[in-house]
This record gives structure tokens, sequence and C-alpha cells, in this order.
């Protein structure tokens, strides 16, 4: 099976062709990045997933997140709604983690800036 | 009335302002960066979305993460929120501005211009129909949904692919809109193949190349749009139309550099719609640099910081008196080359430059007058910026032309 597809990791954005055939090889790519990107998107397709969780309290209604590992793909509908459902306290840092593990993928949800507490 | 004294002024505290601050203070000169928003990071700040970084960082970073790294990196407080110029005097090197203490002239031995870009509004696409609440453009949705946890709508159509588009119709998605679509004037899409990947087909949003709005419907909040497709001189075809029910429409139809307080006194480039600049980042006017979306629409925020830090830099010299060497060579546009800069150089070290073709091209060349400079063995696209290193030009008169050229 061939198959072809642009390589989301950069903004570059390599076209490869990839080549199922018991082993997998890919061709196009610029970096290492683009051959492990090739080889979950034909297994099990993963996402980064960014988001903004709730915050009570804070300078700001909402603190922006993103997973620190891509997730699986079909997983990413049950991760939001389970986001959505979230609510922390103010202060939040940078890098401070929201949730550890989200839904068993192995990833955790990370505040990706800081929202002070409202005084 | 206030005067004060600066050695280098910083008009705009978005990615290219801060990062021409962290170069400048280094240098140990008196830094100033006016904001006219009540913090620094200008889109950074709505941008949740990861894909900021890779050069700058070496890490994928989102654009909160990418703003607040360049806070820590920015050691002095030189940063002035809430400050508005209202005018740039370049005879006398004074910039007046406006804030909360009144008027405050700045006399100032170097300027940096970082004051970006704004979005371009729907009434330039004029479609007729009625001016209805519920369109809105694409930065304005990101920031109602990302800062103010406000959703536009319920129903919603994109109006242009460029990059905020699609990442906003993904957005838009996650937040429990429904997102009808996003409709492209131009056969191909405007942003990055990535954000067509991960914005549209991961969500499953259709992306209708070749279509346009051509009417507005609803009384007070808009209620449908018709589109059409169009033919190869983007005019309507008959008998396409497709009336759709939405009452948000998002547009995300293209950036313009925002120049307004120094077009009337630099030289300007037609075709980036900005100054035109050297590898120096210096405008026609010696003191006065300029960096990011002002001096031409990038793609990536990373060669942004690179501009700003550069300017930074190099004003922060000029504001010590220091020479630089005279830019007295040239890049002149040769076939099929669009956004170009710098558009003028000294020789003397070498710089970064950055081009977009105007059109797509499978497998190309670019050439310096004759002389080939890099081959492209992969796809080439107007919404994909082209960045290189030049070093060698001894071989070069004073003035050069650039073109792309399609090979077999």
């Amino acid at each position: 099976m061939i198959k072809k597809m642009t390589c989301i990791s950069c903004p570059i954005g390599c076209e490869l062709t990839v080549f199922v055939n018991g082993e997998i090889k890919v061709e196009g790519n610029r970096c290492p990045r683009g051959l492990e990107y090739a080889k979950n998107e034909v297994t099990n397709p993963k996402r980064i997933l960014t988001i903004s969780v709730k915050v009570e309290d804070g300078v700001m209604e909402l603190v922006s997140a993103k997973t620190d590992k891509p997730v699986p793909k079909k997983m990413l509908h049950e991760i939001i709604e389970y986001i959505k459902g979230l609510k922390i306290k103010a202060p939040v840092k940078r890098g401070d983690i929201i949730v550890n593990d989200i839904l068993s993928t192995g990833a955790n949800l990370v505040a990706t800036r800081t929202v002070l507490k409202k005084d | 009335m206030r005067r004060e004294k600066v050695d280098v002024l910083i008009v705009g505290g978005g990615a290219a302002g801060l990062a021409a601050a962290i170069s400048a203070t280094k240098e140990g000169v008196k830094t100033v960066l006016l904001e006219r928003d009540r913090s620094t990071g200008g889109v950074l700040n709505q941008c949740i979305h990861n894909g900021f970084g890779l050069h700058v960082y070496k890490e994928e970073l989102t654009g909160p993460e990418f703003m607040e790294r360049m806070w820590d990196e920015l050691k002095e407080d030189v940063i002035r929120p809430n400050y508005t110029v209202l005018e740039i005097k370049p005879k006398t090197r004074e910039v007046v501005t406006l804030s909360e203490e009144g008027l405050v002239i700045f006399e100032v031995k170097a300027l940096v211009m970082a004051t970006g870009a704004r979005e371009r509004p729907l009434s330039s696409l004029q479609i007729p129909g009625s001016r209805v609440a519920g369109v809105y453009t694409a930065g304005v949705a990101q920031k109602m949904v990302n800062i103010y946890n406000r959703l536009p709508g319920r129903k919603v159509l994109i109006v242009g692919s460029g990059d905020i588009g699609l990442i906003m119709a993904r957005r838009l998605k996650i937040e429990g809109m429904d997102v009808v679509g996003v409709v492209e004037i131009m056969p191909e899409p405007g942003g990055l193949i990535r954000n067509v990947v991960q914005c549209l087909e991961d969500f499953e949003i259709p992306l209708w190349l070749s279509h346009t709005v051509v009417e507005i419907h609803g009384d007070q909040r808009l209620n449908a749009v018709t589109i059409a497709k169009v033919d190869k001189n983007k005019k309507p075809i008959p008998g396409t139309e497709r009336k759709i029910k939405v009452d948000t429409l998002v547009t995300s139809v293209g950036l313009i550099p925002q120049n307004e307080l120094i077009e009337g006194f630099v030289e300007m480039d037609p075709i980036n719609k900005g100054p035109i600049i050297d590898e120096f980042m210096r405008t026609s006017i010696k003191w006065i640099f300029a960096a990011g979306n002002n001096v031409a629409i990038h793609d990536l925020v990373d060669f942004v910081y690179e501009e700003g830090k550069i300017a930074g830099y190099y004003a922060a010299l000029i504001s010590k008196n220091e020479k630089l060497p005279d830019s007295d060579k040239r890049f002149l546009r040769g076939q099929n080359v669009g956004v170009l800069l710098p558009q003028r150089f000294s020789q003397k070290k070498s710089f970064k430059i950055y081009l977009r073709p105007l059109k797509s091209f499978k497998k190309s060349i670019l050439k310096f007058d004759d002389k080939v400079i890099r081959k492209f063995n992969w796809r080439i696209r107007p919404s994909e910026m082209i960045d290189l290193v030049v070093k060698d030009f001894n071989n070069f008169g004073p003035n050069v032309t650039v073109e792309v050229n399609e090979i077999d």
C-alpha cells in the first residue's frame, strides 16, 4: 500500500510518500520526525490537543492548555468533553499540570500561560 | 506634557517588539517599549494553538508560551503599556504619545517600528447584503473565544482559508459550534497544509476551494449566506449559488501591514506593503528600523522574532553613534517573486532573505541574476514563505535580480 500525506510535525509540511508493506518506508521527509509521524499516521494517528480550561478567581476567565504528548486522534472528542467540565483555581503558572495522565493516555494536560489571582 | 530622552524607542509589544527590546537592552542602552494594549504579547496572547518556536526555542510551543519565554528573556522592565503613538516627527526625531499620564514626547536616538498587521475586514470584499451582526474577523472571534470565554454564535461559515481561518474552524468546533465549512476563492488553500490536515480533515470540516460568498442575508443578525463557485477570474459562476443557514460568518481574508505612522516619509514597497529595509532591518531613514508583520506578512513568529532581534541590536548600535555600512546594493524582483525582503543590502556580512513565489511550483530553482542559488525539490507555494541565508555576494553587481523558475 502506498499513501501520500503531508507531515504536520512542523509548519514546513513535507509531502510524504509512505510505503506500507510489512515494514513502513517513508520518502519526502526532511527530518526524522517525518518518519515518526508517518508511522503513527498509518497505525495510530496522534495529535497534540490545545484547548482552554475555565479558571476561578483569575485575572482571566480561561487558561490556555495543551497535552504534553500527542494523544490518539480517535480519543480527541472524549478528551475535549472531559476538559470542558473542568474548572481550576487561580493562580496558574505556565507548565503547571492541570490533569495528570488524562483519560489514561499517558499525556498530562499542562497550562501554557500564567493566570494570576484576581485581587 | 512631559518630555523624555531615550536611546532606543520601540513601537509595539508583539513578538517583533519584544525581541527588539531583548536585544537592545543587552547592548546597555536606554530602551523603552510602547504598547497600546494593557499587556504585551500581541496576537500570541490569543494564539493558544501550537506550532510556534521551532526555530527560536527548538521546541514546539503555543503562542502564550512563546510570549512568556520572551518575557523571561527580557531582563529589564522597559515596557510601557497603554501608550498610543500619535505622531512620529522625522526631522526632530520626536515621537508624540498619549497615555494615562497625558501627552509624552519621546526624543529618540533610534526607533524600531514593530506595529504588526491588522486584519482585512469583510467590507473590503464588497459583498452585497445588509451589514448585520454576526460577522467577525477571525482574530476577533479568536479573542472572544480564547481570551473572553464567549462564543460568537451557534452555526458558522468561515470565509478564507488563511491560517487563522483554518485554526478558528477547529477552535470553534472544539468549543461546540456547528462549523459548516470553509470557503476559499483561490483554487488552493491560503494557509499551511498542516493546518488543512489537522484543523479541517481531522475534524471533518469541508473546504470549498474556488468558492466565495456572494450574498449576506439577515435583518439585524445574520441568518444565511449565499456561496457560489468561481471561475478562473474569480467571478461567481451563475447557477452554482447555494444558500446556507448560519448565524455567524468568520472572515480570514488576509492581513494588512500597519504603517500609517511612517508611510508618509519612509520609502515603501508596494508588494510587501511595508517599508523598504536592508539586512540590518533599517528603513530608508537611517535611525528608523522596522521588523515583523508591518514590514511584510510572515508565516512564522520565529521569523518575526529573528527580525526583531536584528532591528533592536542595530538600533542600539546606531544610538551609540556607531556607523553601519551603507546599503547601496539592491534586490530586484524578477519572474515569479512576490514578497521579498530585504530589498537592500551592504554585502558586508551574511544575512537571511525571505521571499514568496507568486505561483505554486512542484520543482523549481531560485536564481540571483543567472546564478542558481537554491534548488527546491519540494513544492513551494505563495502561502509558505521561503527563508534562506545568503553568504557570498562578491560576484554580483549593485543590482541583483531574484527570480524563481519551474524545472522538470
